[in-house]
């Protein structure tokens, strides 16, 4: 069980760029760190995440509240607020570093080719605003005129299936589905690339929660966009993405392509996380979860964050961070699990 | 010993018709799931059975007594004792000036469990290492905001099981829980369910661990309860519409996301405050019938132990 031949240190970086062969990523982030900076030191939210999206995919990010999902999902928009920090690394959109652009280009950059769906719709949109001269908003600030905007937000209510006579309405006076319904609407106002989903259906009902789904499924398949899909619920990941990576703790611990990772997860939390949902069919048996809770990101576990939860933790785990190894060209992990075998 | 509840209900607050003909027995040892979207009536059911609103009509029998009948204004010390509730969030249940050992201290106290520090205390322990909260002296000295949800979560188990109840009423315990932990909270209260005979009203909006931890599942709509049985059997052989919807919205990795509408019922809930005479699912239901806008059907039984309130299956219809 004792690992005792690796005690040199992690080896090479994994290979930066990945697959070459599509054409090039859509958005490639590459080593991104963001800290928080707190009275008890900086908390490292986001701990030299590398992944990239190809033009068309969804790709799903899974970890628990406070590993870091949405702290990337706002550093790729850059809109993150003072105590957030982002500390290094780079994210390309079609070649170009987010992260070195100004105020203008990132004025333009935003929702013309890049997008985002919060968690809470409520919170969202304007609660004094009409929805229709939220739409009007984003379309006019993007220069353009009131007659088109006016046209387009008829056609994208329609999109999203909701009357458009609707526009009218305050967000008080729409369900819960119709306001996320809505903001989806205006996150494809202006037809971007790519749409960022923060736990788009988290606060919905079920019923709806499938029905926002198919929605978004059947609009990408028209519109052709990418989606990079934050939740929780790694169940509904299998199901809708084409990839997933699974975050822990400020950094991703395992990448693979969905139905790979549904039906042979490697890494040890990714087993756990499978574990912690019990399932509609098939055969009842206990399920145990992870035992203990997520680490304090001002002071994160040394080695491998995970291993004082892991149920197969080695000494090696506790004193040298894992490096990434690829088991096969579009799946990786971060475990010395398997870095012994190789 | 049975502890039987046929709780026949019309709640009536502001003409909000909440919960109607609720009927459901709860027997000792065992949990009874109550599954629904928000707005059908699960938290307003659980809140009668614990006396913190007033019932507009039916019946609460807990052990044999028609508890509504012997103590009709304020529920007694005894009852108040024997039926506990854990909220959904341990944020906001546990109060933030205080210790965890006073929380634990509280109830103990009141009901008159333990006397003298020493005594209260090594109570508090015991109950902390029940919950698994370990090293249980020292988490009883910190706040709650120095535990995780988790952690506090464990803490209101461990408060309502200071007084030995025989009902534990748990509204959404694990839904503001993160997901690694969620487990282990089911965990605890099935074993303490099969340790100690607990009895449990568990309340979600989940089916998987509707599934997973109940013994019987009841499932609400509109503020009616329009099927109930035995776990396995109405997960494997559900008989309502709306049953079969809550089942088809359930992500399932097994399959993937079809772009077709499938069962897909659409619609909203129809409004409570003047509720449409029939079936409340008759405005979403894809087998709609005329009955169904005319008459709430009645229960039919679909096979022992599983019935169904549904036209399709009343006793003139199909079955």
């Amino acid at each position: 069980m004792s690992s005792r031949n690796i005690t040199s240190v992690q080896d090479a970086q994994p290979p930066s760029s990945n697959n070459p062969a599509t054409g090039g990523p859509l958005l490639d982030i590459r080593d991104l760190r963001v800290v928080y900076l707190t009275t008890r030191g900086p908390v490292k939210a986001v701990d030299g995440v590398s992944l990239a999206i190809q033009p068309g995919e969804v790709v799903g990010l899974a970890g628990e509240s406070g590993s870091g999902k949405s702290t990337i999902a706002h550093a790729i928009l850059r809109i993150l607020h003072p105590p957030a920090l982002i500390t290094g690394g780079q994210a390309l959109f079609s070649g170009r570093d987010i992260m070195k652009m100004d105020d203008t280009e990132l004025g333009q950059f935003r929702w013309s080719e890049i997008s985002i769906v919060f968690q809470s719709a409520m919170n969202a949109l304007n609660p004094v605003m009409k929805i229709r001269d939220q739409l009007l908003d984003v379309m006019q600030c993007h220069g353009l005129s009131k007659t088109v905007a006016n046209e387009r937000a008829v056609h994208l209510f329609d999109l999203v299936g909701i009357d458009p006579q609707r526009l009218e309405a305050y967000p008080h006076q729409l369900s819960g589905g119709m306001r996320q319904r809505a903001v989806i609407a205006i996150a494809l106002a202006l037809n971007p690339d790519m749409l960022i989903m923060d736990e788009p259906t988290t606060a919905l009902d079920v019923v709806v929660q499938k029905d926002i789904l198919q929605q978004i499924a059947t609009l990408r398949e028209k519109l052709g966009f990418s989606i990079l899909f934050i939740t929780h619920d790694l169940s509904l990941l299998v199901e809708i993405s084409t990839r997933i990576a699974i975050m822990y703790a400020g950094e991703l611990v395992e990448k693979a392509p969905a139905r790979e990772l549904f039906e042979l997860p490697l890494h040890p939390y990714t087993l756990g996380l499978m574990n912690s949902f019990p399932s509609i069919s098939g055969l009842k048996h206990k399920l145990t979860g992870i035992p203990g809770s997520p680490p304090d990101l001002v002071e994160p576990p040394a080695g491998c964050r995970f291993h004082p939860r892991c149920p197969k933790v080695m000494a090696i785990c506790s004193q040298v961070a894992p490096a990434t190894k690829f088991i096969s060209p579009d799946h990786s992990v971060s475990c010395h699990l398997f870095n012994q075998d190789r | 010993m049975t502890k039987h509840f046929p709780v026949g209900v019309f709640f009536n607050k502001k003409q909000v018709h909440a919960v109607e003909d609720a009927s459901f027995i709860v027997q000792r040892g065992q949990v009874v799931a109550l599954v629904g979207e928000s707005g059908s009536g699960k938290t307003t059911t659980i809140r009668m059975i614990a006396r913190l609103i007033p019932v507009t009509r039916g019946e609460i029998f807990f052990e044999g007594a028609n508890i509504l009948r012997t103590e009709p204004h304020r529920a007694s010390m005894d009852y108040r004792r024997k039926v506990q509730l854990i909220f959904q969030d341990p944020f906001a249940s546990l109060n933030s000036v205080h210790t965890i050992e006073h929380h634990l201290a509280r109830p103990l106290i009141i009901h008159k469990k333990a006397s003298g520090r020493q005594e209260i205390h090594e109570r508090v322990c015991d109950l902390l290492e029940t919950v698994e909260l370990k090293p249980a002296a020292e988490i009883a000295n910190r706040y709650p905001h120095q535990l995780s949800g988790g952690q506090r979560q464990r803490v209101a188990i461990a408060r309502a099981l200071a007084v030995d109840p025989e009902l534990i009423l748990a509204d959404e315990p694990i839904s503001m829980l993160d997901v690694s932990i969620r487990m282990g909270v089911l965990n605890l209260i099935d074993k303490l369910k099969e340790e100690r005979g607990i009895s449990y009203v568990y309340i979600t909006h989940d089916l998987a661990s509707a599934r997973y931890i109940g013994d019987k599942i009841m499932v609400m709509y509109a503020g009616h309860m329009v099927e109930g049985g035995d776990g396995e059997a109405l997960m494997n052989e559900a008989a309502h519409p709306y049953t079969q919807l809550l089942l088809s919205a359930v992500p399932n990795p097994h399959a993937s996301l079809r772009t077709d509408k499938g069962i897909g019922a659409r619609g909203e809930v129809p409004s409570l405050i003047d509720p449409p005479p029939g079936c409340p699912f008759a405005t979403r239901c894809l087998k709609v019938m005329n009955p169904c806008r005319q008459v709430m059907p009645g229960q039919t039984v679909v096979q022992p132990g599983h019935w169904v309130r549904c036209h399709l299956f009343s006793p003139d219809g199909n079955s």
